[in-house]
């Protein structure tokens, strides 16, 4: 059996962090993406712009620059924000930039630009007469995107969403960097403390493993029930 | 240099010529990190892709772990391994591979390289087996036996196909270099932490980082493009 030296507890807890992270960051890049794609699509060119403005910047820098950027930089900017209203209204604001909102932040940001990209598509792949039929009916355009392109939309979305999650999950990995006590920090410290790297990055390295094998095939069950009754060409 | 640039160099605190020599030698490492770990990747993923797509499974079944592995897990953890890893292998540190792999460069040459290996091998390998079946028949029909048949047809008309994927994984790589930073590599995103935490100023440390990232990136999506544009010139239209 495998002895974890104690750690055991530790590292499952930060596995259980690892999976918060992963969700909240999906949770925040969804939303992202979806009022991207929506901005992108919009007609408006400012809205466009800002929206285009968005997914360039973040497919630029790298992930670990972004989340250093934001932890080290969010805590400035909060306290700067501190100072100044207790100066001005002595309104007494402060909160601890913690690494985990870091986290979430950071990769929802960056994971909402690609989701922008997944769901603009998917949009595009709905069929004209779908909404116009809709229109006929006499829904309105909230009622539309609701009834008609986000339902239709989310079968073209499927695998581009399943992809985007496969690399978040691994993202995640980095906010151990920051300080988060996730599994891979967690891991790391007990691997230097017993000096046995192998026998502690493994089993994190398989629990990753296993999360995106869970999810791959996950995502071609719903990938499939989304399909039912798509005649697929050959 | 410019007057008017020297005399704002001058006047900043952060941007000394100091600090841009230490941005420099950064921006030198991750260039010369990410280019030889696309090289040494690229070297490997080609053969591996070209087996992996033998029927025999004791061949291909290998390849296909390797890389299901190495896409499965983070890349800092498969870095992590062979970093604190390679020095607990008994008795590494009384032979020569010490002098080499203490050197915090190399176990990232090994990590990213193995890393960039595995998802090239399966963009390579998906290009492979969508080659239309003709052109195969074809070969075949001019007697070209299965080397000449890889290397004159196969290979040329797979890399077409590939080279729009492998050009996100190039710019992967180049982001995923960042990490280097971790193991003590003072890259670009290493000079950026060491400015940070000498004069406590993220937004200008880690923004003027984040753009040269930018700038290498753009370079790099451009030049791709070229390159795609040169091989699918063929398929450019006419009066285009």
């Amino acid at each position: 059996m495998l002895d974890l030296k104690g750690y055991g507890p530790a590292l499952a807890e930060g596995a259980v962090v690892t999976i918060e992270l992963a969700f909240f960051s999906l949770a925040l890049s969804l939303t992202l993406g979806l009022l991207g794609a929506s901005a992108k699509l919009s007609g408006s060119r400012v809205l466009t712009g800002v929206a285009t403005a968005y997914t360039t910047l973040i497919r630029g820098v790298p992930d670990l620059v972004m989340m250093l950027l934001f932890y080290y930089g969010g805590q400035v900017a909060v306290n700067a924000l501190s100072d100044y209203l207790w100066e001005t209204r002595e309104i007494d604001f402060f909160f601890q930039f913690d690494p985990f909102i870091s986290g979430v932040v950071t990769i929802g940001l960056i994971f909402g630009a690609y989701m922008t990209e997944t769901f603009r598509g998917a949009f595009l792949a709905v069929e004209k007469g779908q909404i116009e039929a809709a229109r006929a009916y006499g829904f309105s355009t909230w009622h539309t995107f609701r009834r008609v392109m986000v339902p239709q939309m989310l079968r073209h979305a499927l695998p581009g969403i399943g992809n985007n999650w496969q690399v978040l999950l691994k993202t995640t990995a980095l906010v151990s960097i920051i300080g988060l006590t996730d599994m891979v920090r967690v891991a790391e410290e007990a691997a230097k403390a017993e000096r046995m790297p192998f026998h502690f990055f493994i089993p994190v390295a398989a629990v990753y493993l296993a999360l995106t094998a869970g999810s791959e095939l996950f995502i071609k069950w719903l990938d499939k029930r989304a399909n039912v009754g798509v005649v697929r060409g050959n | 240099m410019p007057d008017f640039i020297a005399e704002w160099l001058n006047q900043n605190d952060i941007f000394n010529a100091m600090t841009i020599m230490e941005y420099w030698d950064g921006l030198v490492t991750t260039v010369h990190l990410v280019f030889l770990s696309l090289v040494i990747g690229l070297v490997v993923a080609v053969p591996l892709a070209i087996l992996r797509t033998v029927k025999n499974p004791f061949v291909s079944g290998p390849i296909w772990l390797y890389t299901y592995l190495f896409r499965g897990t983070p890349l800092l953890i498969q870095l992590y391994i062979i970093y604190y890893g390679v020095a607990q292998i008994p008795g590494i540190q009384d032979t020569f591979w010490w002098e080499i792999f203490k050197e915090p460069l190399y176990p990232a040459l090994l990590a990213f390289p193995l890393n960039t290996a595995a998802y090239t091998t399966e963009i390579i390998r998906g290009a492979i087996i969508s080659t239309p079946n003709g052109e195969i028949e074809a070969a075949k029909a001019y007697g070209m036996n299965w080397f000449l048949r890889m290397r004159r047809i196969i290979l040329p008309s797979a890399a077409r196909r590939a080279v729009q994927a492998y050009s996100n994984e190039v710019i992967f790589m180049l982001h995923a270099s960042a990490i280097a930073s971790v193991v003590t590599i003072v890259d670009l995103t290493g000079a950026a932490r060491n400015i940070y935490s000498r004069f406590y100023a993220p937004f200008e440390a880690f923004i003027f980082v984040a753009l040269c990232y930018m700038a290498l990136t753009f370079i790099l999506v451009f030049v791709f493009r070229k390159l795609e544009n040169h091989l699918l010139r063929h398929q450019r239209p006419v009066n285009g």
